[in-house]
Parts: C-alpha cells; sequence; structure tokens
C-alpha cells in the first residue's frame, strides 16, 4: 500500500472508514504464496534425485564386476576415451600418471612435477562417488543416463582397473565402494584452506592469498617485456582486422600481413582494407555445416583433422573420384560403419534421409566453408 | 459530421463520429476525386522528372572534394535522398550489417569439440557495462537446447526427508507469478584468462578476458522458494543446483549466500527471457561466484547439511597450488579489471588523443578504484568509473590520453570496496605457481608499438 492516497484520503474519508482500511488484510496476507507450487510425488523426486555425495548417501543399491565393465567400455566408451583410458587425443586422458605409492599415500606425487604432461581423472579424483554420480548422470556423451545402475557400477570398477588401482576380479557394489575409496591416490589430494568459499563452514573466511598495494607513483618495478606471442603467430586466431569493429578509435591489426614497420605504413594498411568483415553469405556448404553440428557429426568429425573418425575434408578427399558418393556416403551416415578409418567404428546415425543426403551432397562435393 | 450514419443507435439522437469517420458515400467521392488527382500529379511529377535528370551530372562535374571539402558531405547520399526502410520490417532487429565483424568467437585448439567448449564475448567491441545477449560469452558441457518452458519444472527437495519439510514442483507458469526482482551482474567462468597463467597464449582480449558477460537478469529469490518448501537452515548450510541437460551440470552453493537474498532463479535476461545458450528457461544466478555455480536449465535444488564433491567440484574447478595439491570449491571471483581498448590486436590509426576505456569488477562487492598505468606500472593515474557502479556487477572505468607515439606498456589495477587490490601475475604466480588454470585475476599488460600495433604482453 503506498503511503500518498492514505494522506489525501485522510482529509476526505470519515475516520471511520478509516480505521477500516487500516484493519484491512497486512502486507503479509498479500504475500501469501500457497497457491503456487505443489508438493511433489515420492516417484518425482525419486526420478530426479539421483546426486550421490562423497559419503555415498544417494547411492543407489547396485553391483558390477571389472570383465562387465570391460564390455561396456569397449562398445560404450572407448570411442571417445580410449581401449586403454588414454583417450584417443580426444578428451582429456583418464588414466595414468598414478603410482602404487600414491595408492598408499592417498596423494598424487606426479601433480607436484610440473614436467608431467597433463593431469588424468585419476590423478585428481579424491572422491569415488564423484566418478559414479558423473557417469551415472551425463555418459555416454551422447546418450546421457541411458547406463543401468550395475553398468555404472561396473564401468566405474573398470576404469579403476584401467588405473592399476582395483584388481581385475574386484565386483564393486554400495556394500564395498566405501573400502575402494579408501584406494583412490589422490584422496588426501584436495585443500579448502582458501578464501574463494563465500560461505562460513568452508575455506578461511574470505581472507585473500595476495595483498597488493595500490602504489601511484615511481613505484619499484623494471617493466621488462617477458613474453609476447610470436610474429609467426600472429594469424593464429585469424585475421584480426576482421575480429573488430571497422569505425572508432582503433581498427584491428591485419594479422595476414606481416607487422608494419612504421605508423604511416600500419595506416596506410588498414587504409586499405577499410571495411573487411567476416560476412559469410548463407549458403548451400552453410546449410550442411550447421545440419553436421546439429546433428552432433562435429562431436567426432573435425572439419579438417581426426577427432575419434576422420575429417569431413579427409572423407571428401578419399570419396573424391567416386562416382556414386552422394548415395554411398548417406547411406554410411544412415547405417554406421566400421573398419575403413580405424578400429573405432561408427555408430548408426538417426537423422533424416533428406538431412543425410544433403550432408553427403557437401562431402562429396569437398566439404567446402 | 455525418450524423445518419448507422452507428446511431436512437434515431434523432447526435452521435459523435470517431476521429476521420466518414461514411460510405463521403468514402467514395475522396476516392474518386484522389484518383484523378494522382493522374495529374503522376503526369506533372513526369515532365519534372526527365527535366530535372541532367541536373545531378552537372552538380558533380563542378564538384571536387579535394578542393571544396568531403565528398561525404557535399555529395548527399542516398539515404538522405530517398524512402527508407518500413516499420517492422524485421520482427526481431539486428545489429548493423557494418558491425558483424562483432561476434563471439571460438578459440582454435582450445577444445576439441564443439559441444563440450568455450565462446568468447567481443570485449574489444562493447560498450558500457551491458553485454548483448548475443554476444554473451558461452559454456557448455554437453551442448545447449532450446527447452519448451512449458514443459520445464523446478524441483525443491532435501538430501534427507527432515531438511525440506515438503519436496516441492513449480512450472514456468508459477515461477513467473511470484514477485521478481531485476538486477545487474557479472559472470565470470572461472577459467577466464586461465590461458595466460605461465605465459602469453592469445592475441586479444576477446580470448584472454572474453569469458565474462554482465546482463540485467530478473527473477525469483531462492531463499522465497526454499521458505515455501520448508527448510531447516540450522542443518542445511549447503544447495545442490542441478541443471536438465545431458550434463545435468550439479554444483555446491553456500546456504549463506541464499540468505543474503543474492541468489536467485533468473529467467529473464536484459528484458527478454533467457537466450537458449544461457539457459532459457531458467538458471541460477550466484552474484560474484564463477559461471560454473549459476546452472543453465535448472531443474532442481536440493538442500543437504554437507558439500557434494561433485565432478566439477573434485575433477575440473580445482586449482592446483605448487606442491601438488588441489584447491577446492573455489568459488569467488576477486577483484579484477582489464582494458578493453586499446588492447591486443588492436592498431592505433594516428598520434594523440585516445580514451582508454575498460572493464573492473569484484566478486566481493562494488568496485572501489581503477588506477591506469600507460608505463608498465611505474606510474598510475585515477580513471574515471562510469555511472552506474553496482555490487557484483562489471563497472566501466575510462582515462584522457595522449599517445605521443613512443612505445607504452598500458595496465589497469582495480581496487574492491573489501580494500583488496587486483594483484600482478608476479604477485599471484609467487603465491599459486602457474598451474592452477582457474582464478587467474592478475594486471594484464597490452604494449602500444611505435607502428601503432597493440600487443599482448606480459611483463617481469
Amino acid at each position: 500500500m503506498s503511503r500518498s492516497p492514505k494522506f489525501s484520503a485522510a482529509y476526505l474519508i470519515p475516520a471511520m472508514a478509516i480505521a477500516a482500511l487500516l484493519a484491512a488484510p497486512m502486507v503479509s496476507a498479500q504475500s501469501d504464496y500457497t497457491s503456487i507450487g505443489r508438493a511433489a510425488t515420492p516417484q518425482e523426486v525419486a526420478a530426479w534425485n539421483i546426486d550421490v555425495r562423497p559419503d555415498f548417501k544417494g547411492l543407489p543399491q547396485g553391483v558390477g564386476s571389472v570383465s562387465q565393465g570391460m564390455d561396456i567400455w569397449e562398445s560404450q566408451c572407448a570411442s571417445c576415451h580410449g581401449v586403454f583410458g588414454e583417450s584417443n587425443q580426444t578428451f582429456s586422458p583418464l588414466v595414468g600418471g598414478t603410482t602404487a605409492q600414491d595408492i598408499k599415500s592417498g596423494q598424487v606425487a606426479r601433480l607436484n612435477d610440473a614436467a608431467y604432461p597433463g593431469r588424468t581423472t585419476l590423478m585428481k579424483v579424491s572422491s569415488l562417488s564423484s566418478l559414479w554420480d558423473y557417469i551415472n548422470r551425463a555418459m555416454p556423451w551422447n546418450a546421457p543416463k541411458s547406463l543401468s545402475t550395475d553398468e555404472v557400477y561396473a564401468v566405474t570398477a573398470y576404469l579403476l582397473n584401467l588405473g592399476g588401482i582395483v584388481p581385475d576380479n574386484l565386483v564393486l557394489s554400495n556394500t564395498n565402494i566405501a573400502e575402494v575409496q579408501k584406494l583412490l591416490p589422490n584422496r588426501n589430494g584436495m585443500t579448502t584452506d582458501h578464501g574463494l568459499w563465500p560461505g562460513n563452514l568452508m575455506g578461511n573466511g574470505a581472507k585473500p592469498d595476495v595483498k597488493a598495494v595500490a602504489c601511484m607513483k615511481d613505484c619499484a618495478v623494471n617493466p621488462k617485456v617477458t613474453s609476447f606471442l610470436p610474429d609467426f603467430a600472429r594469424n593464429a586466431h585469424g585475421n584480426l582486422a576482421e575480429q573488430n569493429r571497422t569505425v572508432g578509435a582503433q581498427r584491428g591489426v591485419d594479422t595476414t600481413q606481416a607487422p608494419a614497420a612504421n605508423s604511416a605504413q600500419a595506416r596506410q594498411m588498414a587504409s586499405l582494407a577499410p571495411a573487411k568483415t567476416s560476412v559469410v553469405a548463407p549458403s548451400a556448404n552453410a546449410a550442411a555445416m550447421a545440419l553436421s553440428q546439429k546433428h552432433t557429426c562435429t562431436a567426432c568429425h573435425g572439419m579438417d583433422n581426426k577427432i575419434v573418425g576422420p575429417g569431413f575434408k579427409e572423407v571428401a578427399k578419399k570419396y573424391a573420384e567416386r562416382p556414386d558418393a552422394v548415395g554411398y556416403l548417406a547411406g554410411k551416415i544412415r547405417a554406421g560403419g566400421s573398419g575403413l578409418w580405424g578400429s573405432v567404428p561408427m555408430p548408426a546415425q538417426g537423422l533424416s534421409d533428406a538431412d543425410a543426403q544433403t550432408i553427403a551432397k557437401w562431402l562429396a562435393a569437398g566439404a567446402n566453408k | 459530421m455525418n450524423t445518419s450514419n448507422s452507428n446511431a443507435k436512437t434515431p434523432g439522437r447526435l452521435v459523435k463520429a470517431p476521429e476521420n469517420f466518414l461514411g460510405a458515400h463521403a468514402v467514395s467521392t475522396v476516392f474518386e476525386e484522389a484518383k484523378s488527382g494522382r493522374r495529374n500529379f503522376l503526369r506533372n511529377a513526369f515532365a519534372a522528372a526527365s527535366l530535372a535528370a541532367s541536373v545531378p551530372a552537372l552538380a558533380q562535374a563542378s564538384a571536387s572534394p579535394q578542393t571544396q571539402g568531403d565528398a561525404h558531405i557535399l555529395n548527399l547520399p542516398e539515404h538522405s535522398r530517398g524512402l527508407g526502410q518500413a516499420v517492422a520490417s524485421d520482427g526481431y532487429g539486428k545489429p548493423s550489417k557494418f558491425e558483424t565483424n562483432v561476434q563471439r568467437r571460438t578459440s582454435p585448439g582450445l577444445t576439441q569439440t564443439a559441444q563440450a567448449s568455450v565462446s568468447f564475448a567481443p570485449l574489444q567491441s562493447l560498450f558500457g557495462i551491458v553485454t548483448p545477449s548475443g554476444l554473451h560469452f558461452e559454456r557448455h558441457h554437453q551442448g545447449w537446447w532450446d527447452i519448451d518452458p512449458s514443459k520445464h519444472r523446478l524441483m525443491i527437495n532435501g538430501a534427507d526427508d527432515s531438511l525440506v519439510k515438503t519436496p516441492m514442483v513449480f512450472t514456468m507458469d508459477e515461477i513467473m507469478r511470484l514477485p521478481s526482482v531485476s538486477r545487474f551482474h557479472f559472470i565470470e567462468c572461472g577459467a577466464n584468462t586461465g590461458m595466460e597463467w605461465g605465459n602469453v597464449a592469445v592475441p586479444t582480449c576477446q580470448y584472454t578476458h572474453g569469458m565474462i558477460s554482465c546482463s540485467e537478469f530478473t527473477g525469483v529469490p531462492l531463499k522465497l522458494l526454499l521458505d515455501r518448501a520448508g527448510v531447516d537452515y540450522r542443518r542445511g548450510r549447503y544447495v545442490l543446483a542441478e541443471g536438465a541437460d545431458g550434463s545435468s551440470m550439479t554444483r555446491t552453493v553456500p546456504m549463506e549466500l541464499i540468505e543474503s537474498g543474492e541468489v536467485f532463479v533468473a529467467y529473464g535476461q536484459n528484458g527478454e527471457m533467457l537466450r537458449p545458450e544461457n539457459g532459457y528457461p531458467l538458471r541460477l544466478v550466484v552474484p560474484g561466484v564463477q559461471g560454473v555455480s549459476w546452472v543453465k536449465y535448472l531443474r532442481r535444488i536440493e538442500v543437504g547439511d554437507k558439500p557434494y564433491g561433485t565432478k566439477d567440484e573434485v575433477i575440473h574447478y580445482v586449482d592446483l597450488m605448487p606442491g601438488g595439491k588441489h584447491r577446492q570449491y573455489t568459488s569467488t571471483q576477486e577483484c579484477k579489471s582489464v582494458v578493453t581498448t586499446p588492447s591486443g590486436g588492436q592498431l592505433l590509426l594516428d598520434q594523440g588523443f585516445y580514451n582508454i576505456t575498460g572493464l573492473a569488477w569484484s566478486g566481493r562487492g562494488k568496485v572501489r578504484a581503477v588506477d591506469v598505468s600507460t608505463d608498465g606500472g611505474r606510474n598510475w593515474r585515477k580513471a574515471r568509473l562510469e555511472s552506474p557502479v553496482l555490487n557484483k556487477c562489471l563497472t566501466r572505468f575510462s582515462l584522457d590520453w595522449v599517445w605521443d607515439g613512443k612505445p607504452a606498456l598500458i595496465q589497469s589495477r582495480a581496487t574492491d570496496e573489501t580494500g583488496y587490490v587486483q594483484p600482478s601475475s608476479r604477485q599471484l604466480r609467487a603465491v599459486r605457481g602457474t598451474r592452477s588454470i582457474y582464478h587467474n585475476n592478475s594486471i594484464q599488460t597490452w604494449l602500444v608499438q611505435e607502428n601503432g600495433e597493440v600487443k599482448n604482453v606480459q611483463i617481469a
């Protein structure tokens, strides 16, 4: 209720009416939200409440062996994560970098070795629940939540086995998972002693770890450039002239050219190409590429390079001379295939024949942008 | 006025005609007059046009831009001499065709798949503090979706039965009926500037700092929804936020932030609904905290008595420290700033005046001050803070500068309302090393070279 009507009303409305107004339902009754939202049914909560905590609260009953896990791994996980968890250079490797000593100490020694390349999942993970929960909610990559509870146990067991953490004959279940947790190589590798937790029950109470001072004049620094991009890499992110507005105080540097010798030459270079823009006219190629995105072909196929499967350009090159390439490729896209490009099979794809034809035509014509 | 129109219900009663109202007879009369008049007009106009056709050619021949001035002034452009386009030519307007360079972009080689990837906002081309929704940075963990809002649900439940009195379900219709707040906040990925811990890796501020954006978000304080479900706030000191997409992103948020009223479930972004890439129809807004906690496609909030140790709290978004331990549950985005123009990959067209401008922010509150140096940190000047200066929001700063054509090292340094001063990369590395990936808030340096090219550099 706003204040001003009450004041003006005081002149016009008899005292009794004012009393009635004041006795009317107060703010609290107007903020009654009980008509909004409803109780969730137990079945609804069960359908979505899938999280598993580090103390294994939320973990469903189930059981899965290393050997069962191997079968699931090779059919559903290996195409992205590699037969041995080394990940085919696609995703971060899951396995490697841990030792028997780490299993004893609970802290992965190589995390302190800057020369060791990369950090695998098993080097970092400190709680087994996190692996189980993530595989259960988000894997496989293109069909998350499709594994049964027992399959999640089996895959988790196999992953630990690949990492040399559990023996070949392990059968992982909700009853022994807490024991297996005690073998995780980096189980003691985490700390919450820092100032970046915005609550009171963890962290150090938001105390920063650096204390800079805002010196304003003649500050004790010796500004010497120690790192910059070498000239040969100046175009590595594309032509920066096309990544800046073409009006205003600055232009983007034309990184397809060598650096200008001086300001006058730089200005001339910029004015010679005053309105370079990266407009891409919508084309049949663009439409086909958009379809390849939509149908998540790009999850496994790069433009030029192999990711899991061959790059689009590589496919185009291989079938450039084949007269029935469009029909052949459209069929392969829809039916899947194996053995032509390596050991990883391509699963059948559930896209329409029309979309498969569009992509196949684009591939057969050279897979151009 | 025509008083005998058929709308008059009572004969003899005067009924005021609507504005411009004409009866059927009057309409046909006017049309006849107009048609003949139009014919005469066209005839006359045709004669005039053929006479006039030779005039511009004469005017052009005699006009010499070199001696008389700018051709863009002397020769009236087409848009001054013709009819422009109609209203609603495009039911949802787009930027000018001359602005197509201003796009969010991916950093080549950073990620192997396009569904678990990042695109960076073009900070070098933005003004003020609001990021246009179509240029908002993206981070997807398993691809984005455009979810039917009529089928989206938000569930609130407890880790055990005593933490939440009544587990509840809300539809979007219901959430949007509740009292809403609209607030400007920045959202920054914890890995923003993460490629630059050890050395320079990328050329422009789009790639060094573009995993930040700022919007006016609209939604309902999470506290209101938790109160509705009946939460035991004594035991329930954490919540788990969970998304509805394939990755079903999960992150732990401390109850203190929710009790402060700052955390809300948002459906609005810059006056319209959230963009699908940003979580349509519902996402969590956790001001001051890294973007991964602002769970998109938000489907569930669980109240718990312990943190959750999710994949993105154990395997990713953990900060490796010297000695080999990881800092876990690092969430707050500390005070940081960057000069956005002039910045890496840009070219200064001439010596003389430039407005150095950039963005500053802090996950702990408001920005109190920004200092700018053009000599690599030896001397600093106070920058102007443009209004508004808001809590956990981008703040625009600027400083006058005359470039003398000599090499210059441009830096900015922000201080927030807690007194925390943005550190140099040397100070930060002394404590955290170079392998933590996340939470690099060090001072950025741009080298203006004598040829006008600006380079991303790091200094000792």
